[in-house]
């Protein structure tokens, strides 16, 4: 005869709401595990995928990824003539806030090296890769565009040709994938008013300069697109990336590259790690934090129920010892109560979880290994929240019985 | 109509017999110094092997202190308590495993019924057996067979809270009985029945007694069944005595 179970039939309405109660609290610290492998995976999806060897960005910056990097479009040719290297790509990030159908709509834009990366190595859901150097993009599906749609970024409108699932940028939003020039076409996209204060502009900081008194068809040039002007640069990139040859080494490609004053270069591996360790790892232990706030506050839930629960039956226990029931039998009872409570608390939550956590607007993912680390994490507190049930039932003496 | 009237006789006599209880000069001291109470001082009880015994007594006057202190839950402060020629007690210094002793030897009744309220009527006299490593069908059946015996057979599957106070009480007798016990003590168990179940029950102790050699201790303020009993005791300001002659019933 199993008396745990026998009081929680007895109790069923106060055990169901306390294991639903549980098993919420439960839901809320595995999604937050969930958010943190989300994120972890949304922040190295890019750098696992891309298959780049090297990364090269701004000198003494951390990559395109964890903070700002602008580096010149003509690097990818100074890479490419590096003994070692089979190939440089143009990588061209940012995020861009628009509105769609009256809603915010955020966009990773990451920019392809046209024509050699066409986003091939991009997983598709639907459609197909960039066929043209301009106006065409892919879009994750959470950014809610689908094949054909058409969205206008800029001066330009560009038209899906294909959509992909679950790929994120660190910071959440959907990416989309465009050619570099679109990608800095949508960046450095200016008003046309914009363009004509700042032509005025130039031609009035001209006019200030010795040089342009003495000639003054240079003022002319001060109208003229700034891409047609040698003296203004060119729009930047983010980093380039790098493929080394086969049998050639990429910490000997690197060390060349890592001699240039200009930039800084990591493999894909510090790359991965610079993301891990600087702004996702303060997401880890925030939710870190969190996540042990709320088992805490789960294993106090616990202790309490379990205790009430033992109080409640302080009169039985007393009678249970009286006709002779060993100690045992009383802290299996009670013990038997909290690993159920645990189990069903832990059940409820993976299941409930598996029906909200798709519906989060950032992905939850639920690794087994964390499944199990907290299945061990709930068997502990369970064990130690009876532990005051316990105490107070050992305390039980058999003439209680008798009150 | 039948009235219960009572005279003394001494036919019965268990000189001869082993005892089941021997209990010698127990006192019991609670508190100490200023806040000292003596709740029972020298009492001694000798109970033979299919002996029904009363314990008589006003409230206050040390019998429950009596029960519990033979009964191994509450130890006396002084005094011996030998259960089937095993010294169970000297003083509070424990001779055996007093909880496994009552789950063998003893078996309790008390005034309210005292069920398990998360158990069925038959697994509250189930637990009494399995608790002694009875197996769940042979304890099933013998609980159902004193149920029955009881007259309750019927509400096995009931919980307490859907049986009757007389009701409840039976199923505390079943339980009490279902070790084959050495020992029945029994504190007003008749109080929440009516005068027939009152004396049914009674005399179920005096059949259990004398057909299982057990000792039964009946703490009591039931006069009409005193007939029942084969000795009396009386206890008064801790202190016990025994009547000397046995109750015998007379029928008008």
């Amino acid at each position: 005869m199993n008396l745990a179970t026998k009081d929680i039939r007895h109790n069923l309405g106060r055990f169901a709401l306390t294991a639903v109660g549980i098993g919420m609290l439960l839901m809320v610290v595995m999604g937050m595990g969930g958010i943190y492998r989300g994120v972890v995976e949304d922040a190295t999806l890019l750098i696992d995928r891309v298959g780049a060897d090297l990364w090269i960005v701004q000198s003494d910056t951390r990559g395109p990824f964890a903070e700002l990097s602008r580096v010149p479009s003509n690097l990818v040719y100074r890479a490419a003539a590096v003994p070692g290297v089979q190939s440089s790509r143009e990588f061209a990030y940012h995020t861009v806030q628009r509105r769609r159908d009256g809603k915010p709509l955020r966009i990773a834009v990451l920019g392809l090296s046209w024509p050699t990366d066409k986003g091939q190595w991009v997983s598709l859901t639907a459609g197909r890769p960039l066929g043209q150097a301009h106006y065409e993009m892919i879009a994750d599906k959470s950014l809610g565009l689908d094949v054909s749609e058409q969205l206008t970024l800029g001066k330009e409108t560009y038209t899906v040709v294909g959509t992909t699932s679950n790929m994120i940028s660190s910071g959440g939003d959907g990416i989309a994938f465009f050619t570099v020039a679109d990608a800095q076409a949508i960046q450095f996209d200016v008003p046309g008013e914009a363009v004509r204060l700042e032509r005025a502009a130039r031609e009035s900081r001209g006019e200030s300069f010795e040089l342009a008194m003495q000639q003054p068809m240079m003022l002319d040039n001060a109208w003229r697109p700034t891409a047609q002007l040698p003296a203004v640069a060119r729009p930047q990139i983010s980093a380039v990336m790098v493929t080394v040859s086969p049998g050639a080494g990429v910490n000997q490609v690197a060390e060349t590259i890592s001699g240039w004053g200009d930039v800084s270069v990591y493999t894909a591996d510090g790359q991965r790690e610079l993301l891990l360790k600087g702004s996702v790892e303060k997401v880890r232990r925030q939710i870190g934090l969190f996540r042990v706030l709320l088992t805490v506050i789960a294993a106090i839930i616990m202790a309490l129920i379990l205790y009430t629960l033992t109080l409640d039956k302080i009169h039985s226990i007393a009678l249970l010892k009286l006709i002779g029931a060993p100690n045992t039998v009383i802290l299996g009872m009670i013990l038997q109560q909290a690993l159920i409570l645990g189990f069903v608390g832990f059940g409820i939550a993976y299941l409930v979880g598996q029906q909200l956590f798709p519906m989060f607007p950032r992905r939850v993912i639920l690794a087994n290994s964390d499944l199990l680390q907290l299945a061990g994490i709930v068997l502990a507190i369970s064990v130690l929240s009876s532990l005051l049930g316990i105490w107070k039932a050992m305390k039980v003496s058999p003439n209680e019985a008798l009150a | 109509m039948t009235s219960h009237d009572t005279t003394l006789d001494d036919s019965t006599s268990f000189d001869d017999k082993p005892f089941a209880i021997d209990a010698v000069g127990l006192t019991k001291i609670y508190g100490s110094g200023n806040t000292e109470v003596v709740a029972m001082r020298d009492a001694s009880m000798q109970v033979a092997q299919g002996e029904v015994v009363a314990l008589l007594g006003p409230s206050g006057s040390g019998k429950s202190t009596f029960l519990t202190a033979v009964g191994l839950i509450n130890p006396p402060t002084s005094g011996r308590v030998t259960i089937k020629d095993k010294l169970v007690l000297d003083g509070e210094s424990a001779h055996a495993n007093l909880r496994a002793f009552r789950r063998q030897h003893i078996g309790f009744i008390f005034q309210k019924s005292n069920l398990i309220p998360f158990l069925s009527a038959a697994e509250n006299v189930q637990i009494a057996m399995q608790l002694n490593g009875k197996f769940l069908g042979f304890a099933r059946r013998r609980a159902i067979e004193l149920m029955d015996y009881l007259g309750v057979a019927d509400r096995a599957d009931n919980l307490p809270s859907m049986l009757s106070g007389g009701q409840q009480q039976r199923v505390a007798v079943a339980r009490a009985l279902a070790n084959h016990p050495s020992v029945l003590l029994a504190d007003e168990p008749t109080a929440a029945l009516d005068g027939q179940r009152g004396r049914q029950v009674m005399e179920l102790f005096a059949k259990v007694a004398h057909e299982q050699g057990a000792g039964v201790i009946v703490v009591t303020h039931d006069q009409r069944a005193l007939d029942v009993f084969d000795t009396i005791y009386e206890m008064e300001d801790g202190l016990m005595h025994k009547q000397p002659h046995k109750v015998q019933q007379t029928t008008h």
